[in-house]
């Protein structure tokens, strides 16, 4: 039983990518009427780039996470569902090439979404002398910020790579030494990824507002991807089985997806609430100004996906039946899968856009709808490589009779 | 005869979970089984109904939501208005971040104290209550199972038959 790449849902793909690369296209271009002085529409183009590079590559290295976590901790009943995150892990080197297009446009000063890539902030005889940015140089400066990012996607891509060879290779070989190796591959990577995360949320997130920061910022950007992953994985499994493939995942594999799904929407919001109140709380003006500009001129949004990306999950996801069931489990993990991308949208424009506030208009829908289509060409393709059951796994009986 | 219980003891749950499903394929009723564990999966077997402790859970939680924002509505807003941090003070709803912990906190020690509560009266294991268990021996390495003739169509000795064919190390008809 393994999974065929159909011809329709590459067609759909193909189509979703097409249009949004046309509507993209005519978005920026006549996008430009509602524009106030001070922000160019390059701006707004390149930052909905970082947002959709960003929120499928943080899905994509979060399913490196869950996967890993999966080893790490030897568990059983996942192993039915570890070729779905094996394919959602292929997308990591588009998702990192694009942002670090982004990243280099910055660099090149074609767009002013990083306002610590300007040196004449670090020059103290120019009048757009920063001295807060300034005395970050040591940290925020192009070698070492560039070594940064360079590195951190290597590592994970090649962390990536591994799993997923070892993974084909056990499929084969059989035995325990594959699984005992990858155990302890998983449990470095987790180490590196609990730092790399971080930092990496910090440079290509946080640094938009750069005068800001908070250190909880790391864990709220993770716990983010991490709840994209889950839904991501869900999305795909029912996608399977709707088409009647995966004939050993159960109702019991579905109810762990959907406490997946429910318990990193309570891990978000708790992130989002700790860093929001203790911040709103001390009421300190250098910290609190992220705040007000989200609150004042994006007030529907900020409390909007907060609304959306608890209160869904948390009620509609709360019983054992719902979690087991696709009529509660489908609607929530599609609404909460676009109440994810607004909350990176979130992360990301008010320190562009500043004061011009939201436009989700025909740009942002189509770059979105395009990066769907090129995510989910890319994990299809992935998927359709290798069976999608894997073959003498340790625990491949344990998670055939999984019964909870 | 009325009042006597059949109790048959088994030496592993294997057998008595295959001992369970012979008896309950042939219509007799079991009710109730003493283990030293949990044994997965008997429950929907001898049709014990699925808990409803966790909608407990939520009622009392929401109880305990209710209680918290009331009260600290009446103590820091309306009885005595409090000025913390500078804090707009006379609004429960400006106020609501600082509340949040608080009202959480207590919906999880009204949920948790509710439960345990509910349980042990539910169970009737109150302290000073005497222990229900028939066979001490349930504690340590013997799984028991009990089934009344009076809540069965079938007879005593039909009963003992059917049990019998199911490999118990001991079958005990004792007068309850």
């Amino acid at each position: 039983m393994d999974f065929v790449f159909s011809k329709r849902a590459k067609m759909v793909s193909i189509i979703l990518m097409a249009v949004g690369l046309i509507g993209s296209i005519v978005g920026s271009l006549m996008g430009g009427g509602h524009d106030h002085g001070h922000v160019h529409m390059a701006d707004r183009v390149w930052s909905n780039l970082l947002i959709n590079g960003f929120f499928f590559f943080g899905i994509s290295l979060a399913g490196l996470f869950f996967l890993a976590l999966q080893y790490a901790a030897e568990v059983a009943w996942s192993v039915m569902v570890k070729r779905v995150f094996e394919a959602i892990i292929s997308y990591l080197p588009i998702g990192g090439t694009v942002i670090i297009l982004v990243l280099a446009a910055g660099q090149f000063h074609m767009h002013h979404i990083y306002h610590w890539m300007d040196p004449n902030v670090y020059d103290v005889t120019s009048p757009d002398y920063d001295e807060l940015i300034a005395n970050k140089y040591a940290y925020l400066n192009p070698v070492f910020f560039w070594a940064r990012t360079l590195i951190f996607i290597g590592v994970w891509y090649a962390f990536a790579r591994w799993f997923r060879k070892k993974s084909l290779e056990q499929d084969l070989v059989g035995g325990t030494s594959i699984h005992y190796s990858s155990v302890k591959r998983a449990a470095i990577f987790l180490v590196v990824f609990g730092f790399t995360s971080s930092v990496m949320a910090w440079d290509w997130l946080m640094s938009i507002d750069t005068h800001w920061f908070s250190t909880m910022y790391g864990w709220f950007v993770f716990s983010g991807m991490w709840v994209g992953a889950m839904i991501t994985g869900t999305l795909i499994v029912l996608y399977l089985k709707s088409k009647g493939l995966l004939p050993n995942f159960n109702q019991s594999h579905l109810h762990d997806m959907g406490k997946w799904v429910f318990a990193i929407s309570m891990l978000w919001t708790y992130l989002w609430f700790c860093q929001f109140m203790l911040i709103w709380y001390a009421n300190i003006p250098e910290e609190v100004t992220y705040y007000v500009e989200r609150i004042k001129h994006y007030p529907l949004l900020f409390f909007g996906i907060t609304f959306i990306n608890f209160f869904f999950p948390f009620f509609i996801l709360m019983s054992r039946d719902a979690k087991r069931n696709i009529i509660f489990l489908l609607p929530v993990a599609l609404i909460i899968f676009i109440g994810h991308w607004l909350d990176v949208y979130l992360l990301v424009t008010p320190g562009v856009m500043h004061d011009a506030g939201a436009h989700i208009g025909l740009l942002e829908i189509s770059m979105f709808l395009g990066f769907l289509g090129l995510f989910v060409f890319t994990v299809f393709t992935q998927l359709a490589k290798a069976p999608l059951e894997v073959k003498n796994h340790p625990f491949l009986e344990e998670s055939v009779h999984h019964h909870i | 005869m009325a009042n006597n219980v059949i109790y048959a003891s088994y030496d592993s749950e294997h057998t008595l979970m295959a001992g369970a499903k012979a008896l309950v394929s042939k219509g007799i009723h079991v009710d109730d089984v003493f283990s030293p564990f949990p044994i997965h999966g008997l429950d929907p077997v001898i049709g014990v109904s699925r808990t409803r402790l966790a909608i407990c859970a939520f009622i009392y939680a929401m109880t305990g939501v209710a209680l918290a924002v009331t009260g600290m509505w009446f103590f820091m807003i309306y009885d005595w208005p409090m000025n913390i941090g500078g804090k707009p003070s006379m609004s429960l709803i400006q106020n609501f971040p600082a509340f949040v912990p608080v009202t959480f906190e207590f919906a999880v020690l009204c949920a948790a104290h509710g439960m345990a509560i509910t349980y042990f009266l539910r169970n009737w294991t109150l302290p000073g209550v005497k222990a229900k268990n028939p066979y001490p021996r349930t504690t340590d390495d013997r799984f028991v199972m009990e089934i009344n003739p009076s809540h069965n169509h079938v007879s005593a000795d039909e009963i003992k038959s059917a049990i019998a064919d199911t490999k118990p190390v001991e079958v005990e008809e004792r007068h309850k």
